[in-house]
């Protein structure tokens, strides 16, 4: 099994032609309903080279992978490995041709010891007797080659993230895998951990084996790639050697250098500040996930909060909607402060918030739309009283709802996992629009949504702002942040890394401050 | 997804309507899948019959005279019933929070000691006093016991499951030391009892010579109650949301943790009461172990009623009738006892079946309408609605911005 990656990087006895790419992927095209997310893709990985596949998120690079691991089948295109042409029916063909993937969130049994996971689905033809021992000594041996050194007998549960990592990268290995697709790595890692990565994968490069390394982090293409392709919006722009390019160039093939259309929208003419949130600080398992954050959000402006994904995003919404407890830091709503109340006391302060998830916290799926409607609302007037829900005003409201916002369906007893994604978002915008509130915390608010759903929200947070509200925009769509914010904040590391006026901003700029990168001239290999 | 892409993108018109007709199909398959479910169960009963050498039509004729064919044996089955409203209304109001209430047997049997107890002492109260505040002693006492595992539960996320059947355990440990030999509230008597309840404790009988009594119509009260309770207040609908998507509830405000232990005290409270009913009703005191697993045949009256109080009512009776006809069964057509269990083994399994198909093809639904962007945690939460179990782990929801 050692000897699996040494095969395939020893042609050495044969005089060279030119050998063949270990994947190569030509205008792979991949269609979702409403969505293409592969537009004519070309990736070309040589071996033995790590090879960086750059976006942003929704550029298309995990939908690209799944079709080279056959978690997806392209509709156009060709996929080849070593040379030859394949067509896989599911990763266990993928695994068969040399083929490993190591998943953000490993797929790892917190129960079964190291050696365990490592075999799982590999436990050999001797289905009922496993020997335990030499797979230990195997995958000790493979941990020893690699420096991937992590005890077998160690149980999954009680190891930190970078170990469980390793785990996964010796099961791809043991598995046979030549090439290794690594799906944001460092997703989860701390710095030190991030490091002892870099030299594994450097140990694997040399003994032959190819690594595609997915990210949308320009630090990291520069720590550890040889060449990077990147994507676009299902498309790719270019195939760099990384030695060759500046962290500018990157920077501007991934996000784009078009001039934006801004259509339909005025200029903001903001007012006093509403929301203003100061020195938040929100201490999480792994460290700090805000480090004394400030902002406002001032009357009649929409704020546009630009960043990678797991900069703090996510804990600043939750300190601002009330699921969660800022460690330090103050929050106030019109004056009022909010640090710490619960959800139900900041909507009636004044927030009205639609969440990214609309499956797992927008919406109850088997409620009616009606009992949608109702959540969040419940307690209060018209929906109830002393406790007695009054259904028929909740249901004359929901109406409302429905042809205000262009809710399709027949009936507000309709239950809400019946709607398509776009009508169950427009259910959502129009039950926390409808509120009138004084702030509108608005988190990826088109996730997953067709263009002219897209359209319709993008209307309704413009018009809002127009009212005299105002809103607080996240997203990790770009364009979005772009098309729709008067100012533009950039969340790095838990802090505001960037302040923009709409209008003023360069994408390529933001898209270097997204990247954590000041010193912008520097090229990336120093 | 991938490999079959749906045409959720059809047009506008189209699509609507095959919306209706799916949302009708599927609420007309749910009222029907049940009476389906027991349909089926009796269609395998019979060949089980024919298999011990009798008479489908003959046994299944003299089941249904033993268990509706006059009034004897009308009041049996509903005597037979009564008992399991209540413990099916128990088990559902903790399943609507997304508790599955393992502990309605020990709930239901400290509330009938406590009613007993309190129904046998001469506090020289009319009945209008005396017969309440028993039924309000077997209230608070079941309300405990179920209030229990629910704050355990909320406070250190110990697992209802495995609190309830310890806490069964214990109760069934202290009624027998309560109206053991020499226990504190035992009666005058030989028997591990209390005394008999005072006539200003009993619950009257409805019909002169016939078993069937005033807990029945409680029963249903109760059943009325818990439907208003969970579909027109504030308080249900907090319920209704905490059982089927944690994440949605912590959106909107609503505590988990106070949401299900007090679901759990209401579920209790039903357990309780119905011990009541048995002891001041049936029985005329309290017997240490009267209760033949009540609290557990409930779970399947909930689960065959499909946790709402009018299927919780009917599925009730129909366990009532089996019960109350077998007797009639065997003697007519010859067939053993064992044959009313196998049935009711039947329809629970029959009823699991449909609600499995159903949870598949709502699965398939789901599956085949996420966008590749969306996030995906709706499985657990649909499990819930449609299928029998509770996520059983029911972890803290994932911090999804």
């Amino acid at each position: 099994m050692t000897a699996a990656l040494a095969n395939a990087g020893s042609p050495d006895t044969t005089p060279r032609e030119t050998p063949p790419m270990a994947v190569e992927m030509h205008g792979i095209v991949k269609r979702f309903p409403g969505v293409v997310a592969n537009d004519g893709i070309d990736l070309l990985v040589e071996r033995g080279e790590v090879h960086a596949l750059l976006g942003e998120n929704g550029a298309g690079k995990s939908t690209l992978m799944n079709i080279l691991f056959g978690l997806y089948h392209q509709d156009e295109g060709e996929v080849r490995i070593a040379g030859q042409p394949v067509r896989f029916h599911g990763p266990r063909d993928a695994v068969n041709a040399g083929l490993g993937m190591v998943h953000q969130h490993f797929m790892l049994i917190p129960r079964f010891t190291v050696t365990e996971n490592v075999i799982l689905g590999m436990e050999g033809p001797g289905a009922l007797r496993l020997d335990r021992q030499s797979a230990e000594r195997r995958v000790a041996e493979l941990g020893e080659a690699y420096g991937l050194r992590v005890d077998p007998r160690a149980r999954i549960a009680d190891l930190p993230v970078g170990m469980q990592q390793r785990v996964e990268i010796l099961r791809a290995l043991y598995q046979g895998g030549r090439t290794l697709i690594l799906d944001e790595p460092t997703a989860l890692l701390t710095p030190q951990e991030v490091e002892e990565l870099y030299l594994i994968l450097r140990r694997l490069t040399d003994a032959g084996g190819t690594i595609i390394f997915i990210t949308h982090k320009l630090r990291e293409v520069a720590a550890v790639s040889d060449r990077v392709t990147v994507i676009r919006r299902g498309k790719t722009v270019g195939t760099r050697q990384t030695a060759d390019t500046t962290a500018r160039e990157l920077a501007e093939l991934m996000v784009g250098r078009e001039i934006l259309l801004r259509v339909n929208r005025s200029l903001a003419r903001p007012g006093e500040p509403i929301l203003i949130a100061d020195n938040l600080t929100v201490q999480n398992a792994n460290g700090l996930a805000l480090d004394r954050l400030s902002l406002n959000v001032r009357q009649g402006e929409i704020v546009g909060i630009a960043g990678v994904e797991g900069n703090g995003q996510t804990e600043l919404v939750e300190a601002l909607a009330g699921l969660r407890h800022p460690d330090q830091g103050k929050i106030l709503l019109k004056g009022k402060d909010i640090t710490g109340a619960d959800p139900h006391q900041v909507r009636i302060a004044g927030l009205s918030y639609i969440p990214e998830d609309r499956h797992g916290r927008g919406l109850v799926l088997d409620f009616s739309l009606t009992e949608n409607v109702l959540l969040g609302n419940a307690d209060d007037a018209p929906f109830s009283r002393h406790g007695r829900i009054d259904y028929s005003a909740a249901e004359t409201i929901t109406r409302q709802v429905m042809t205000e916002f262009d809710v399709r369906a027949p009936s507000p007893a309709t239950p809400a996992s019946s709607l398509s994604g776009g009508n169950q978002q427009k259910l959502v915008i129009g039950r926390e629009l409808q509120r009138e509130p004084d702030f509108l915390l608005a988190v990826q608010p088109t996730r997953g949504l067709d263009v002219g759903a897209v359209e319709f929200v993008h209307r309704q947070l413009v018009a809002e702002r127009d009212q005299g509200r105002c809103v607080l925009l996240i997203s990790f769509d770009l364009d979005e942040i772009l098309d729709l914010s008067d100012r533009i904040l950039v969340m790095f590391n838990g802090r505001i890394a960037g302040e923009y006026e709409s209008g003023r901003v360069d994408r390529a700029e933001l898209g270097f401050c997204m990247g954590g990168r000041t010193d912008e001239e520097s090229t990336l290999v120093a | 997804m991938s490999l079959n892409p749906s045409p959720a993108t059809a047009s506008g018109g189209r699509r609507e309507r095959s919306e209706r007709s799916r949302w009708i199909g599927a609420a007309v398959s749910g009222l029907l899948s049940s009476v389906g479910a027991v349909a089926i169960a009796l269609l395998v009963g019979a060949i089980v019959i024919l298999i011990s050498g009798d008479d489908p039509l003959v046994a299944y004729r003299a089941l249904f005279r033993g268990a509706f064919g006059g009034v004897r044996p009308l009041s049996e089955t509903l005597v037979a019933a009564t008992p399991l409203i209540f413990g099916g209304l128990a088990f559902s109001l903790a399943f609507r929070a997304g508790m599955f209430n393992i502990g309605v047997e020990g709930q239901l049997v400290l509330g009938g000691l406590a009613a007993g107890w309190v129904g046998a002492q001469a506090f020289g109260l009319p009945k209008l006093l005396h017969l309440p505040l028993a039924l309000v002693a077997a209230m608070l006492v079941g309300g405990l016991w179920g209030a229990i595992p629910g704050a355990l539960k909320a406070r250190t996320g110990a697992h209802e499951v495995i609190t309830t059947i310890m806490l069964n355990y214990l109760a069934a440990r202290i009624s027998a030391y309560a109206v053991g030999t020499n226990g504190p509230l035992k009666g005058e008597a030989a028997l591990p009892a209390t005394d008999p309840a005072l006539l200003s404790a009993q619950l009257n009988r409805l019909v002169p010579g016939e078993r069937v009594n005033v807990g029945l119509l409680l029963g249903l009260v109760c059943a009325g109650l818990l439907w208003y309770l969970l579909f027109r207040t504030t308080f249900g609908y907090r319920v209704r949301t905490v059982g089927l998507s944690r994440g949605a509830a912590a959106y909107a405000g609503i505590s988990w943790g106070r949401t299900i232990t007090l679901a759990m005290m209401g579920s209790g409270l039903l357990a309780g009461l119905g011990g009541a009913s048995e002891v001041l009703g049936l029985q005329g005191r309290y017997y240490d172990k009267f209760s033949p697993g009540y609290g557990f045949t409930s779970i399947a009256i909930g689960l065959v009623g499909r946790n709402h109080p009018v299927g919780v009512v009917l599925a009730a009776v129909l366990f009532g009738a089996l019960n109350s006809g077998a007797t009639a069964m065997q003697s007519a057509a010859g067939t053993s006892k064992e044959l009313v269990q196998i049935l009711q083994a039947l329809v629970i399994l029959s009823v699991a079946a449909f609600a499995a198909v159903a949870r598949l093809q709502i699965g398939q639904r789901i599956m085949s309408r996420r966008s590749p962007g969306s996030s995906g945690s709706q499985g657990g939460d649909r499990a819930a609605a449609v299928g029998m179990e509770p996520d059983l782990e029911a972890r803290p929801a994932p911090p999804v911005v």
